[in-house]
């Protein structure tokens, strides 16, 4: 038999981005500003997502939709906010994906939120792969992690539009050049804020209380 | 990991193209994947000989191409392969780069019969 060649040239996450730009105009429809959190396990994304809800709930309403491989230990803490919220354990998979979050907002009351965060797995290789009808690419990286994490996970820095650099109170007890680090940053990514902070010590968090509210309200004036 | 989820999507678009095409065979999937796009040829193939199990892909070769990383000095607009640790540009020493090739993850063509 023949053998024929059929040309694709296509994406393979081809699908992925489509369901994303899915959930992105029904997100849209209801005015939820959505925003995907990546960081490495550890770095501070629950601890962001609970500082902030305990600051801005009276300001606006939040859901969240929690990525983890196992557990449900974040959606209890942000339940215990009285915060509506979706678990989704990926058994095994190190990142969250379009039809995931689909399934997530199946499940959340659209019509009574204005800010979804999108916890993603903790993992610095491959969540930017994968859109997820996001408004805003968030990266936490905490100073124990190191200055050189740039370049060693060049795609996830180049990518994001915020990154908030977590736990400076422990800047004493380390060797993390700040200098360095944003030089790192901003060389593969020239537009993006960087907001260093200690979710624990709130050192930093007004400054990223202030953007998330000009973010919403650049949201609601659409 | 997420090789697992990268195989699912390519053996899925590969029948969809060789449904349209009538095929009673894919022979040879050719992807372009770069450096930097995470993914793992024999993580792929490892899920694709078992996933293709039963279906017109099963046994077909999976042939990549790998896109090396390559970044564009944004100060001179030099083209380079990163060596250093700090991407510096090798022509003006610029530190500041965009990445324009290696994070290709596209299926090229399939070959059927």
């Amino acid at each position: 038999m023949t053998v024929k060649v059929i040309t694709v040239g296509e994406k393979i996450l081809g699908t992925n981005n489509a369901k994303a730009e899915e959930n992105k105009t029904r997100l849209a429809r209801y005015g939820i500003l959505t925003i995907n959190i990546m960081s490495s396990p550890g770095a501070g994304k629950t601890s962001l997502i609970l500082a902030t809800i305990k600051h801005i709930s009276q300001k606006a309403r939040i859901a969240v939709i929690e990525g983890d491989v196992a557990s449900s230990i974040d959606a209890d803490k942000v339940n215990a906010l009285g915060i509506p919220v979706v678990q989704i354990n990926t058994a095994g998979g190190c990142h969250l994906d379009a039809f995931m979050v689909e399934k997530g907002l199946d499940n959340l009351p659209l019509e009574k939120i204005d800010l979804l965060f999108i916890e993603n797995v903790g993992n610095l290789i491959c969540p930017n792969n994968y859109l997820l009808g996001e408004d805003i690419k968030l990266m936490i990286a905490s100073m124990p992690e190191g200055d050189d994490k740039p370049y060693k996970y060049p795609a996830m820095f180049a990518d994001t539009d915020v990154v908030i650099l977590n736990k400076v109170d422990l800047q004493p007890y380390l060797d993390f050049n700040e200098k360095a680090f944003r030089k790192a940053v901003t060389g593969l990514n020239p537009d993006v804020i960087i907001l260093p902070v200690s979710c624990k010590t709130g050192a930093g968090m007004p400054a990223w209380f202030k953007w998330l509210e000009g973010a919403l309200k650049a949201k609601k004036k659409g | 990991m997420h090789e697992a989820s990268i195989t699912e999507s390519m053996l899925s678009l590969a029948l969809e193209k060789a449904g349209e095409a009538q095929a009673k065979k894919i022979v040879r999937i050719n992807l372009v994947v770069g450096e930097l796009s995470g993914v793992v040829g024999d993580c792929v193939q490892f899920y694709f000989d078992h996933i293709s199990k039963n279906t017109i892909a099963e046994g077909a070769a999976l042939s990549f191409e790998t896109k090396p990383t390559q970044i564009r000095c944004r100060k001179c607009q030099h083209v380079f392969t990163p060596e250093n640790h700090e991407w510096a540009c090798p022509k003006c020493h610029e530190t500041s780069a965009e990445i324009v090739s290696g994070r290709e993850c596209y299926m090229e063509s399939i070959e059927v019969e």
